[in-house]
């Protein structure tokens, strides 16, 4: 008979990186481990303006747990941060504070527009509200709905996870990257 | 007793006379309308009325008329008597191509950002304020998003389909159809 109380012994763990290994070391890519720190440590900055930041507290707190992702540490300054997530109606006035916010962050940083409003504008198509956050800022991930439920946030928060994974250490060098900071004037 | 309506509207009429009308009393509120020379001195006779004692201004705002020739827009001013606690409105009218209005600024302190958010959504110049800019739109802003000529929308938006948002092929604000037009109408042939 099963025990009454079970431990969990279902942990997932993270897949080791392809290499090459005998007994005492592994040889593998750069590329690939501080992919695999990286992706498993992400400090998230919320820049949460409304219902879609309440969402977020759900995601933070015990019941769904970002934690679990590696995320525990939320930062509150951007100098710490790796990923803003903009989570809410991001006014025009604010859409300069957002901006300033992204500068402060040091490379290399990620940007997730959390529901509708911070993706497009939502439901606010008026004339005070930001039709979108990537008309000021570069954006990775967009997740969607009004407010998205926090499964939806834990699903963008992987997608960042896969980007920041596989990324190439020489990405942010590279003369695209440049290009598409040069296009929203940062350099 | 208590101050009644009715005894504001006497008082008022003994001092201003004629220069007073739309007088009503919708939901029971006294309103009525001035000139907008006049708007200082019924403020200041209001407030030091020893009968009357409005003293708190708890708004200031501005109504665009589009169809009222030469006074388009409409300035309101709402006060608070807090001893009897009794609630009046006045409106004054100016046109919309120069909208002056003296300011309630030397009157009331709390005049000055109401003030400014009314030149804000419906550039109401009011003449002798500190600082009359813009306090809530963004400062880069070149019109007066209240008006009606203003569509509510964002006009830099290119990639939203009005046809999706019950907008598309009509006219004035979506109040008739385009006849010629049927179907789905692209933003940048509207």
């Amino acid at each position: 008979m099963a025990r009454p109380v079970r431990f969990n012994n279902t942990e997932k763990l993270i897949e080791e990186p392809e290499g090459y290994m005998g007994e005492g070391f592994m040889a593998t890519s750069f590329d690939k481990v501080i992919g695999l720190a990286r992706k498993n440590s992400l400090w998230p900055l919320p820049f949460a303006t409304s219902c879609c930041g309440i969402e977020f507290m759900a995601t933070m707190g015990s019941h769904y747990d970002l934690s679990r992702f590696g995320a525990e540490r939320l930062g509150f300054s951007p100098r710490q941060c790796d990923l803003l997530m903009v989570m809410g109606t991001i006014a025009k006035k604010m859409g300069p504070i957002l901006r300033q916010v992204y500068l402060q962050m040091a490379e290399p940083r990620w940007v997730m527009a959390v529901g509708a409003c911070a993706s497009s504008g939502g439901i606010f198509d008026t004339y005070s509200v930001l039709q979108g956050i990537d008309q000021v800022i570069p954006v990775d991930v967009y997740v969607p709905g009004c407010p998205p439920r926090p499964e939806a946030i834990i699903d963008g928060f992987m997608q960042i996870q896969n980007l920041v994974g596989q990324e190439s250490l020489r990405r942010r060098n590279s003369e695209r990257y440049t290009e598409l900071l040069a296009s929203y004037s940062i350099q | 007793m208590p101050l009644t309506n009715e005894q504001i509207i006497l008082r008022l009429k003994e001092k201003f006379g004629d220069q007073l009308f739309e007088i009503d009393t919708p939901y029971g509120m006294l309103t009525f309308s001035v000139s907008k020379d006049l708007n200082l001195k019924v403020l200041q006779f209001l407030y030091d009325d020893t009968e009357l004692r409005f003293q708190f201004l708890t708004d200031i705002c501005a109504v665009h008329y589009p169809d009222r020739k030469d006074e388009e827009l409409a300035v309101v001013y709402h006060l608070h008597n807090l001893v009897d606690n009794i609630r009046i409105r006045f409106k004054v009218y100016t046109n919309i191509q120069s909208p002056d209005v003296f300011t309630a600024t030397n009157l009331y302190e709390s005049a000055n950002w109401m003030e400014r958010e009314t030149f804000d959504f419906y550039g109401i110049n009011f003449v002798g304020h500190p600082n009359l800019k813009r306090i809530l739109n963004v400062e880069e802003m070149d019109y007066f998003p209240m008006r009606k000529e203003f569509p509510l929308e964002d006009q830099t938006r290119t990639d939203k389909d009005d046809e999706m948002f019950g907008r598309g092929g009509t006219h004035d604000f979506g109040n008739t159809r385009d006849e010629r037009i049927h179907g789905t109408l692209i933003e940048k042939n509207k």
